[in-house]
C-alpha cells in the first residue's frame, strides 16, 4: 500500500474517531493541532486504525508516535 | 468459524444496516412520542463500539434537550471502577435502550472507588442513583500471594470481603441505591500451571475464593451479581484479558467485548426493573425438530438420539424445558394443521416436550404476528414479555416489523447451536429466584383449565364459588419480600400507579409505622396462585391514607379479588383510625385494564389531569364493599383473625 492509499483511509478514520469531517491530514499533524485529542481518543484511533488495517502496533510504538507522519511510517511498514 | 464472535458480535441480534448513521438521524428526528421507540428500534441491532458510541450521544442528546424518551424507563446507575471505562459508558447507554431503559451513568473520575464509597458528600452518594455497579477488576483488591499458606490465603481473601463489604455498607447508610457486584475474572497466567487451583494462595485460588465468597454475600445480601467471571470464562481468559490495552490505558478488557459487557450489564438492570421475558414462543417444523412434520410425517423428522440433527433439535428442547422448570412459560406458534401438529408431541417416542408444557398451541396457517398476539391475550400477558425462536428468516423479519415488541433471535443455520444462541441472548436473565417463578408455568395451565370450566358452571358466581378460594392477607415481611419485589417491578396491567422500588425501598415500607402494606395470596380448588396482589397505603395526612402502590396479578382478573382487598384495607383504615383513602389513576401504554378500577370499587373522582392521570377519594365510614365467595385469612397483623364470608 504507497503512502497516498494510507493517507486516504486515515483521513476517513480520524474524521470518523474526531466526528470532524474537517480535520486535513498532513505529516506534521499532532494531537495538540486537533480538538478532542486527548489520550483516551488517542487509543480510539489506535484501536481503530489497527482494526481497519488489520495490524497490531507494539507497546513502544504507540507510545512513541508522534505525529501522523510517524503513524502513516508505522502502517506503511506493517502492511 | 470462531465459537466466541457468537457473543464477541452479539450475533442473536440482526445485523446492523449500513444506513445505520442515517436512520439514526431519522430516529432523533421522529415526533416527540416516537423518538424513544425508534431509539430503541436500532438499539436492537447488533452494534459495534462505534455505532454504540453514535448511539449514546444521540441518546444523551435528546435528553439533554428534555425530550421524552417514553416508553424507555430511567435508570440511574453509578459506575465504582478502578479501570478505564470511559468507552464502556457510552456502551452501556446506547445497549440499555435496547432493554428498554433510558440510562443515566454516574462516572466518578478514574480510580477513586473507596473515595466515592467512604464520603457521604462523594457524586455517587449525592446523586441519588437507583443502582451502584462495583465494577472492579482483580488488580482493584489487597491480594498477597502466599502459595501454600493457607492461613494467610484465608486471611487475604476474608481482606477482599471486608473491603467490599465496606464499599457496600458506605452506599448502603448515604444511599438507596441497589448494590450491584461484578466478580473477578483471574488472569490467563498461571504460576505452578494445573497446581494454581487446588494450591491455596495462589492468584487463581485466591480470585476463585473471593467469587464463592461474594456470591454468598450477595445472595443474604439482597445485592445483585454480575457474574463477569463466567463471561470471561465463556468467551476465554486469554481473549478477554488485553496486557497491552491494561498497560496503555488501563482498559480492564479486550475491547472487542465492550458491546457484550455492556448487554450483560442492561440485561440485569432490566432485570431488576421487572423487565425480562416470560414466554418463550416455539416454531415445531425445522426448530424443534428437524424437516417438515406435514411433509415427512412422524417417521420422517429428526428428533431421534444417535441422529446428529436429531440431537440438536433435542437439545434445544431440553433448554425450554429446563426454562420451563424456572418459571418461563412455553407455547407453540407453528404454520400448520393443528391435528398434524399435535402428533410428534403425543405419538413420538422420542420428543422431550409434551402437550402439557405447552401453555397455548398455535398451528393453524395465520400469520404469524396474529397467532403471537392470540397467544398474548390467551395468558394476560405483554408482547414485550415474549420470545419467538424460529428457523425461517422471513418469519423472523414479519415478526420484528410487525412486533417489534417481541423479541427474536437471529438463528445460525446449523442446528446445534440453537440452545447456544437462545441462552446467550439472555432473555430471561433473572435476578432473584421466587418461589412462584418455579410453579408458574403450571399456573397458566391451571388458568386455562379454570377458563373451560367458567363456561360450563353457568353464573360467574356459582363458577366464583365453585373455585373454593382462600384468600390470604399479611403484611409485607422478608418471608415475601422477594416476590412483593418481582410483582412491583414486574406488574404493567392491573397496576394503578406503575411505581418501581427496589429492594431497599420495600424493606423501608416495612418497617416504616407510617406506611401500611399487604401481600395478598390466593388459592382455589385447581391449585395455589401464590401471591397475586400487593398493596402500599402511606399515611398523607392525619386520617388519610393515600394508596400508594395498588397492584395485582392478572392471573386471578374477574375473581373479585380486588374487592376482598378493598375490605381487607378499610378494616385496617377503620382499626387505624383512618377516615379517608385516596387513590390515583396514572395511565400507562400498558394499564388501560384499570382505569376505572376506584370507580368500580366505589371511589368518588376527585380530579383528572390532561395525561388523563386521575385522583380518587372513598370515606372509610360509608364504604362496605360486598364480599366475594372466599375464606379470608389475615395474618402478621396487630389482631389476627380468621372468618369465613359468604
Amino acid at each position: 500500500m504507497d503512502e497516498g492509499q494510507i493517507y486516504d483511509r486515515l483521513a476517513k478514520i480520524f474524521h470518523e474517531v474526531f466526528e470532524d469531517d474537517s480535520v486535513g491530514l498532513t505529516p506534521e499533524l499532532t494531537a495538540k493541532d486537533v480538538d478532542g485529542w486527548d489520550s483516551l481518543t488517542h487509543i480510539r484511533l489506535i484501536l481503530t486504525v489497527e482494526k481497519a488495517f488489520k495490524i497490531r502496533f507494539s507497546t513502544s510504538e504507540v507510545g512513541k508516535l508522534e505525529n501522523v507522519g510517524d503513524l502513516v511510517a508505522l502502517v506503511k511498514a506493517r502492511t | 468459524m470462531r465459537l466466541n464472535s457468537l457473543y464477541s458480535e452479539l450475533q442473536w441480534l440482526p445485523r446492523a444496516p449500513e444506513d445505520f448513521a442515517a436512520r439514526l438521524k431519522a430516529a432523533i428526528g421522529s415526533s416527540e412520542t416516537d423518538v424513544g421507540r425508534a431509539l430503541q428500534r436500532l438499539a436492537n441491532y447488533a452494534l459495534d463500539l462505534n455505532r454504540l458510541s453514535k448511539l449514546a450521544s444521540a441518546i444523551d442528546k435528546a435528553k439533554s434537550g428534555g425530550r421524552s424518551l417514553q416508553p424507555l424507563q430511567p435508570f440511574r446507575l453509578a459506575v465504582l471502577s478502578n479501570s478505564t471505562i470511559d468507552m464502556i459508558v457510552p456502551a452501556m447507554v446506547a445497549t440499555a435502550a435496547r432493554h428498554g431503559i433510558a440510562l443515566e451513568v454516574i462516572q466518578p473520575s478514574y480510580d477513586q472507588v473507596a473515595q466515592e464509597a467512604l464520603a457521604p458528600d462523594s457524586r455517587v452518594n449525592s446523586s441519588q442513583p437507583d443502582a451502584v455497579l462495583f465494577a472492579l477488576d482483580y488488580r482493584a483488591l489487597p491480594l498477597k500471594l502466599s502459595p501454600g499458606d493457607a492461613e494467610a490465603a484465608s486471611a487475604t481473601v476474608e481482606g477482599g470481603i471486608a473491603y467490599l463489604q465496606t464499599l457496600r455498607d458506605n452506599i448502603k447508610s448515604n444511599t438507596h441505591a441497589l448494590c450491584v457486584f461484578q466478580n473477578f475474572v483471574p488472569p490467563a497466567e498461571a504460576l505452578f500451571g494445573s497446581l494454581d487451583r487446588a494450591v491455596k494462595g495462589t492468584l487463581r485460588s485466591l480470585i476463585g475464593e473471593i467469587n464463592r465468597r461474594l456470591a454468598d454475600f450477595v445472595t443474604e445480601s439482597g445485592d445483585v451479581l454480575l457474574d463477569v467471571n463466567a463471561l470471561a470464562e465463556t468467551v476465554g481468559l486469554a481473549e478477554w484479558h488485553d496486557t497491552q490495552l491494561w498497560n496503555l490505558a488501563k482498559f480492564p478488557f479486550a475491547v472487542e467485548f465492550i458491546p457484550l459487557y455492556a448487554d450483560h450489564v442492561a440485561r440485569t438492570l432490566a432485570a431488576v426493573r421487572g423487565k425480562s421475558r416470560k414466554v418463550l414462543i416455539l416454531d415445531l417444523d425445522n426448530t424443534i425438530w428437524g424437516g417438515i412434520i406435514g411433509d415427512d410425517g412422524l417417521e420422517g423428522i429428526q428428533i431421534a438420539q444417535g441422529d446428529p440433527v436429531g440431537e440438536a433439535h433435542l437439545s434445544l428442547q431440553r433448554f425450554a424445558l429446563e426454562l420451563r422448570q424456572r418459571g418461563v412459560v412455553l407455547a407453540v406458534s407453528s404454520k400448520n394443521d393443528e391435528g398434524i401438529a399435535r402428533e410428534p408431541f403425543q405419538k413420538h417416542p422420542e420428543m422431550l416436550l409434551k402437550l402439557d408444557h405447552i401453555a397455548v398451541f398455535q398451528a393453524n396457517w395465520e400469520d404469524k404476528a396474529t397467532n403471537i398476539r392470540a397467544i398474548a391475550e390467551e395468558l394476560s400477558l405483554g408482547l414485550d414479555a415474549m420470545v419467538l425462536v424460529d428457523d425461517n428468516p422471513a418469519e423472523r423479519g414479519l415478526v420484528r416489523e410487525l412486533l417489534p415488541q417481541v423479541a427474536v433471535p437471529e438463528l445460525p443455520d446449523d442446528p446445534s447451536w440453537y440452545a447456544r444462541t437462545l441462552a446467550a441472548a439472555g432473555y430471561f436473565e433473572a435476578v432473584t429466584i421466587a418461589q412462584e417463578d418455579l410453579k408458574r408455568a403450571g399456573y397458566y395451565q391451571d388458568n386455562a383449565r379454570r377458563a373451560s370450566l367458567r363456561s360450563s358452571a353457568g353464573g360467574v358466581e356459582a363458577y366464583l364459588a365453585s373455585l373454593e378460594m382462600t384468600i390470604t392477607f399479611q403484611p409485607f415481611d422478608a418471608t415475601g419480600r422477594s416476590r412483593i419485589v418481582q410483582l412491583i417491578n414486574k406488574s404493567n396491567q392491573y397496576n394503578l400507579t406503575t411505581r418501581r422500588y427496589t429492594e431497599p425501598q420495600v424493606i423501608a415500607a416495612e418497617t416504616d409505622p407510617e406506611v401500611f402494606t399487604l401481600q395478598v395470596r390466593l388459592a382455589d380448588t385447581f391449585g395455589d396462585s401464590g401471591m397475586i396482589s400487593a398493596i402500599i397505603c402511606r399515611l398523607s395526612q392525619p386520617g388519610e391514607w393515600e394508596i400508594d402502590t395498588w397492584l395485582m396479578s392478572c392471573r386471578v382478573l374477574g375473581r373479585r379479588v380486588e374487592h376482598m382487598v378493598l375490605r381487607e384495607i378499610l378494616e385496617h383504615a377503620r382499626a387505624n383510625g383512618i377516615r379517608r383513602l385516596t387513590g390515583t389513576y396514572l395511565p400507562t401504554e400498558r394499564n388501560a385494564l384499570v382505569k376505572d378500577h376506584y370507580a368500580k370499587l366505589g371511589f368518588v373522582k376527585t380530579g383528572e389531569d390532561d395525561s388523563g392521570a386521575s385522583r380518587w377519594e372513598l370515606r372509610v365510614e360509608d364504604a362496605w364493599p360486598a364480599a366475594a365467595p372466599m375464606k379470608v385469612v389475615s395474618h402478621g397483623f396487630a389482631r389476627p383473625k380468621e372468618t369465613l364470608s359468604v
